[in-house]
């Protein structure tokens, strides 16, 4: 199936960064680019009718009603929501040409599911349409998209910038490996400057970690530059890339079991949270 | 799985408690009125609703569907409370949920694809009738007080949503009545004189009776019926509540749910219940469409009924007839009778006749089986008529060719020996199955006859294309199984 790099646009403040980013990763991986608008909230008819009564043949009556409803309901979100696909399309025409326009119906998460096969890449921004506001919180969808998705997944916010210095967040562990490996091989980053950073103990076992992540993007022609920090993972993270004026970060997310993370909390939630560049995520 | 059961719970706060609290209102009378049906003290029916409401909330198949005490089950357990008293019901009820369990359990569910639509109806009217009928002993021999009254409950039913739709009217309707019938000290009947209301939380209890054998002979007789009715209209309820929002849901899963709630209901205390069409309509209807609304009914019920019972006993009987009226009204199904005139007339008769045999016996699972198997009588006779046998001579009139196209079974194998003129003589007989199918032994046999038929006529018989047409014989052949079967099953 053809892979395709997806934008998830839903008209939020930050729809045109999505389609930015969206367009920047498409060209550069040479696959088409798909605008996704999700209509998930048209199945909501509210008849506010607490009468408790039921007349004659009330099950016809209110089916009839409800379907009425939602077919306005859903024909307005259908305009609006492709107003939005119009406008990211404009928006990216001098960077890419002829995006594929799309609408489904259903939930975000199932639909990006079902679409996972033809999925190379997911772009989705940090807040969602119920979340313009300069806040730090993440939209309520963006963690269950991230978990439920084993596709390399961009979570954006801000302006577009594009990529002149990244960044991967590495900790040895078997997604950090992955993380590295999908850098060295893929087109997305080729030629740009990558800096693997790592917080641990300064231990020479550490810096060999770290080194070996370092040679395999090297055979694969990219310049690298090491750092081993110490102290708090987000916080040395979120201070490094912004001294060293990062564009990008990318990191393995979710490594840790739900339960663990329910007591020590998610060092994903907490970069998603506080982070001012893109995350690139790879489960 | 965390997704679903949050967005299942929590995804409609506000329209599933609002229509919780509605759906508890209209709960209150039913499940007493219920109880009354059944003949047992009001308290039975509400702790009925009560735990199969909650533990349906957690475990049912279908989100936004209510179920609690029902009058489809309150009918046929008429005869064994009168027989044998509260008890044996609750034994039966707890077998009822067993037995749900199993067919739960085995998938039976998808059993329900053989009840047609017109059996759907027909169970519905008949229910209809019955809940009406119901009404009647409260309505014969009793002063005029109580005509009025009815009469002015329903006015009120049906005369406030077109004032407010902010407040439910039979509510309003049963509070007005009650507060004239206090205010003018009219004698008539009220709940209190049907019964004992709760008044307490209900407890687990063991049934009082002997558990043996015979225990079980008395009870299986009741709760079978219980277990299919229950069945058939909970999977009804919930292809209703499928249509109007439009959601899939799982129909073993609702199986296994109401088996575990009658279980659960019976040793609380509690009849057998089911879905319920009228109440899962008024939940949709006032905004419910999660687990969550379910949960605030039966909660709300129990609650107010317990809190307040002194206030449930003064209700008039009259203002619950009235509320049943409604309910039965609500049920019918009206536009059944105006498509008397434009449905075939085999789909009328199964649905009448189930109607019929419902009203007849009080057993909705009686009229669902004479339905069904009308239904499926129909049904191959109707297919029985697309088969069609043609014949072609050679000029020397030796040699005759049949050729056999459509469907030859049951019955259609006589028509299938008829078509073949054995007075004529010939040398040889071609029998072309190529397009037909032959779907029994009945059929296989009649082949076998018109074959030896023509031996003894001294002609020499060739059938052709058999192993295809009989393919269709083999059980095993499931057309669903491989995506060519259904055409080489059609192409042939």
């Amino acid at each position: 199936m053809t892979q395709h790099t997806i934008a998830c646009i839903d008209g939020s403040a930050l729809s045109d960064t999505v389609a930015d980013y969206a367009a920047w990763s498409a060209k550069r991986m040479n696959t088409p680019l798909v605008l996704l608008n999700v209509l998930d909230d048209a199945r909501q008819a509210d008849t506010s009718d607490f009468s408790g009564q039921i007349g004659m043949d009330e099950r016809q009556r209110l089916l009839a009603e409800i379907i009425d409803l939602e077919e306005r309901r859903a024909k307005l979100a259908r305009q609006q929501g492709h107003m939005f696909l119009e406008a990211a399309q404009k928006h990216i025409a001098n960077d890419f040409a002829e995006p594929l326009l799309r609408q489904r119906h259903g939930d975000l998460v199932d639909t990006l599911v079902e679409l996972e096969n033809e999925t190379r890449l997911l772009v989705i921004g940090r807040q969602g349409k119920r979340g313009n506001g300069i806040g730090q919180h993440i939209g309520h969808q963006v963690e269950r998209v991230i978990r439920a998705l084993h596709r390399p997944t961009w979570v954006v916010t801000g302006e577009f910038r594009e990529p002149q210095k990244i960044m991967i967040a590495y900790d040895h562990s078997a997604t950090a490996k992955k993380a590295v490996d999908m850098v060295a091989n893929s087109p997305l980053f080729r030629g740009i400057p990558v800096h693997v950073v790592m917080v641990a103990a300064e231990t020479n076992d550490h810096q060999a970690q770290l080194d070996s992540a370092a040679a395999k993007l090297q055979e694969n022609g990219f310049a690298v530059t090491t750092a081993l920090l110490a102290g708090e993972v987000e916080d040395s993270l979120l201070t490094y890339a912004a001294e060293q004026q990062m564009d990008a970060m990318i990191m393995g997310a979710y490594g840790h079991s739900r339960i663990r993370e329910f007591f020590v909390g998610s060092h994903t939630n907490k970069l998603l949270r506080s982070t001012k560049i893109p995350l690139l995520l790879l489960r | 799985m965390i997704g679903t059961w949050q967005k299942e719970w929590f995804g409609n706060i506000r329209g599933d408690i609002l229509a919780g609290l509605v759906v508890a209102l209209a709960l209150i009378p039913e499940a007493i009125a219920f109880s009354i049906i059944a003949g047992v003290d009001p308290k039975v029916g509400l702790y009925a609703s009560f735990c199969i409401c909650v533990i349906m909330a957690f475990i049912g198949g279908r989100p936004g569907q209510i179920s609690a005490a029902t009058g489809a089950m309150a009918l046929l357990m008429v005869t064994l409370v009168r027989d044998h008293g509260l008890e044996y019901l609750l034994v039966a009820t707890i077998l009822t949920g067993a037995i749900q369990l199993i067919f739960g359990l085995l998938k039976l569910g998808s059993l329900m694809r053989f009840v047609s639509r017109s059996v759907v109806t027909g169970f519905v009217n008949a229910l209809a009738i019955l809940i009406f009928m119901a009404q009647l002993p409260e309505l014969t021999n009793v002063t005029w007080h109580v005509y009025a009254l009815t009469a002015a409950g329903l006015g009120i039913i049906y005369g406030l949503p077109y004032l407010t739709k902010a407040v439910p009217s039979p509510l309003i309707s049963i509070i007005l009545i009650t507060a004239v019938v206090l205010y003018l000290g009219i004698d008539v009947r009220t709940v209190g004189d049907m019964g004992e209301l709760p008044d307490s939380l209900p407890v687990f209890l063991w049934p009082n009776v002997p558990l043996n054998v015979e225990t079980l002979m008395i009870v299986l007789p009741y709760a079978f019926p219980l277990a299919i009715v229950g069945l058939l209209e909970s999977m009804m309820t919930q292809t209703i509540v499928d249509d109007l929002t439009d959601t899939k849901s799982d129909r073993n899963k609702e199986c296994r749910g109401q088996g575990i709630a009658n279980i659960g209901a019976g040793f609380m205390g509690g009849m057998a219940g089911c879905a319920m069409i009228g109440q899962s309509v008024i939940n949709v209807k006032s905004g419910g469409r999660g687990r969550l609304s379910m949960f605030v009914a039966g909660t709300a019920l129990i609650l107010m009924v317990v809190f307040l019972s002194d206030w449930v006993s003064k209700i008039p009987m009259a203002a619950l007839v009235a509320v049943m009226i409604m309910v039965s009204i609500g049920t019918f199904s009206w536009q059944s009778i105006k498509d008397l005139k434009t449905h075939p007339m085999s789909t009328n008769i199964v649905m009448i006749a189930t109607v019929v045999v419902v009203v007849w016996t009080h057993n909705l699972a009686l009229g669902v089986f004479v339905g069904v198997l009308l239904a499926a009588i129909f049904f191959a006779a109707k297919v029985g008529n697309y088969m069609h046998i043609s014949s072609t001579v050679e000029k020397d009139g030796q040699h005759r060719t049949y050729k056999v196209i459509g469907q030859v079974f049951f019955t259609s194998s006589e028509k299938f020996v008829e078509s073949f003129d054995f007075k004529e003589s010939l040398a040889k007989v071609t029998i072309d199955l190529d397009r037909a199918h032959f779907w029994d032994i009945t059929s296989v046999a009649a082949l076998d006859k018109v074959v030896l038929k023509f031996r003894r006529e001294g002609a020499e018989v060739e059938v052709v294309g058999m192993n295809k047409a009989t393919a269709t014989v083999v059980d095993k052949f499931g057309v669903s199984d491989k995506p060519d079967a259904i055409d080489r099953l059609m192409g042939h």
